[in-house]
């Protein structure tokens, strides 16, 4: 039989939390119906709904949106690949305390610096453009390669910072105990620094990858049909927008999951919240 | 240089400065086989700094340390071959967390000694078992108590079948309800031959287990002798000074 003092608390704290629950509820109502008051009573409010939210439109053009976003899905996850693995060598080349290693680490360095600093948009311009300028053998000229090539070279410099994060915050003391059981520097990297940093880096790994996952559409620019590309060609003939909006709908399709793993991950034991 | 008779380690002359903090002066000390010798000193007095030394983790300015006879603190030697002739426990255990206890155990077997993955993992059950942990196999360090992380990391050190054992202030993280079991299992590998040099606060089991005590000051080695000795009737007045010390704050 629980005691008074007890069954009194009880109450008290149900009566916070509906409290709670309350307040929740009807700050919502004020803030999202006053949004949607703003929006719907706004004087362009019908041209608006027709030209961006036509469900004619939308339906009618959806399926071929969709099917161009096919491409956008396939060349996130053969770049997001190579991402995790260029990242990585250039982060260990980068932290490698070899003197042999001293041109591959500069050119580590500059790799970082030069591909985190260009805008990507503008390295794949570069890239899409300059390449095939250049007529070598054997280089792949297909817009499609070129535009994810650039995506590589960004992305990657950002993933080999985020590695290096993460290598550099395994506590010193791992590392000797790993060379005390006898293991080689390399053996050590590999078997007990590593594991410890990429769990560490996974979620801002990911966050990374949710933001390649819509500059995939950057690619447009040099002419495949992706998603944005296809929504585009179709808007300019209906001269409505509402393929966009599907376009826009299937990127958070596919963002928006991520962004939740992202969360989850982010919340270990020790966490603020 | 030629081979001491004798000692499994030897250590002549080491000096290690870590940029102008001269942290070791002149290190002459040996230990012999089956022997455990105690390393006893305040805090900064060089007791960490001469094990990483001997375990290649630092690099000495001056002197020689001998293993079996052979230099392995010349430029030339390989200093993974030389680790895996050599255990270290550390004061913070330093267990991988990402492993569970046996893989802890079994990683050096594997990678370092070349073990199969069922040898290793017979061998990692049965040190795990003698050190009191059977059962706790599975469990990752953050699942264990302090004293079961620090007798893990006996048992990994122990699992490379090292020629001596090099023990850093292996209780000082503990609490003092989990000293004993820690102790205990050093005793256990004092009592089976184990050549140990041991960095301790524990001047009573010092005294027990020790067949000699050097005491450590500034980074030299003031006096050394049987415990009986050095403990209960030390010659320097540095030496009475730091027992009584330690007297007074109830550790001796």
């Amino acid at each position: 039989m629980p005691s008074d003092r007890r069954l009194e608390r009880e109450a008290a704290k149900r009566r916070r939390h509906r409290r709670g629950q309350a307040i929740a509820a009807l700050s919502s109502v004020v803030v999202l119906g006053g949004l949607a008051v703003l929006i719907l009573t706004s004087p362009g409010w019908p041209t608006v709904r027709e030209t961006f939210f036509d469900w004619t439109v939308f339906k009618d053009s959806f399926p071929d949106v969709l099917k161009a976003f096919w491409l956008d899905v396939k060349i996130f996850l053969v770049a997001e690949l190579a991402i995790l693995v260029v990242g990585l060598i250039v982060a260990l080349v980068r932290i490698a305390r070899s003197p042999a290693f001293f041109p591959l680490r500069l050119l580590a360095v500059v790799w970082v610096d030069l591909f985190r600093g260009i805008p990507t948009i503008l390295l794949i311009f570069l890239i899409g453009f300059g390449v095939p300028a250049l007529e070598l053998d054997g280089v792949p000229s297909e817009p499609v390669v070129l535009g994810a090539i650039a995506l590589v070279l960004s992305y990657s410099a950002y993933v080999a910072e985020v590695y290096r994060a993460g290598i550099r915050s395994v506590h010193r003391g791992q590392r000797d105990a790993a060379l005390a059981v006898g293991l080689t520097e390399t053996q050590a990297m590999r078997h007990v620094i590593l594991p410890q940093a990429v769990r560490r880096v996974a979620p801002p790994l990911l966050n990374d990858f949710v933001a390649l996952q819509k500059d995939v559409a950057l690619i447009s620019i040099l002419g495949p049909l992706e998603a944005f590309r296809e929504a585009q060609i179709i808007e300019s003939q209906l001269f409505n927008f509402t393929p966009l909006v599907a376009a826009a709908l299937l990127y958070l399709a596919v963002t928006v999951p991520m962004a939740r793993i992202v969360d989850r991950m982010g919340g270990p034991e020790g966490a603020v919240r | 240089m030629s081979a001491p008779g004798g000692a499994v380690l030897e250590v002549r002359g080491v000096t290690k400065a870590f940029g102008e903090r001269e942290v070791l002066r002149g290190i002459d000390l040996s230990v012999r086989e089956h022997e455990a010798v105690a390393l006893i000193g305040a805090s900064g007095s060089g007791k960490s700094t001469l094990l990483r030394c001997i375990d290649l983790l630092e690099e000495i300015d001056d002197g020689d340390v001998f293993l079996d006879g052979e230099t392995i603190t010349d430029p030339g030697v390989e200093p993974v071959a030389v680790r895996r002739r050599l255990g270290l426990v550390f004061q913070a255990y330093n267990l991988f967390p990402h492993m569970t206890a046996l893989e802890n155990v079994m990683l050096g077997e594997r990678r370092a000694h070349g073990a199969s993955r069922a040898d290793a993992e017979a061998r990692g059950r049965a040190l795990l078992a003698r050190f009191g942990l059977g059962g706790r196999e599975d469990d990752r360090p953050d699942n264990l108590s302090g004293g079961q992380q620090q007798r893990v990391a006996i048992a990994r050190a122990f699992a490379g079948r090292p020629r001596a054992l090099l023990l850093d202030e292996v209780t000082s993280a503990l609490d003092p309800e989990l000293v004993g079991e820690v102790l205990e299992a050093v005793r256990d590998l004092k009592g089976e031959g184990m050549t140990m040099l041991i960095a301790t606060h524990e001047m009573s089991f010092a005294r027990e287990v020790a067949d000699q005590v050097a005491f450590l000051r500034q980074g030299r080695i003031i006096e050394q002798g049987p415990p009986a000795q050095v403990l209960e009737a030390p010659q320097q007045p540095e030496t009475r000074q730091f027992l009584s010390r330690l007297l007074q704050a109830g550790r001796a």
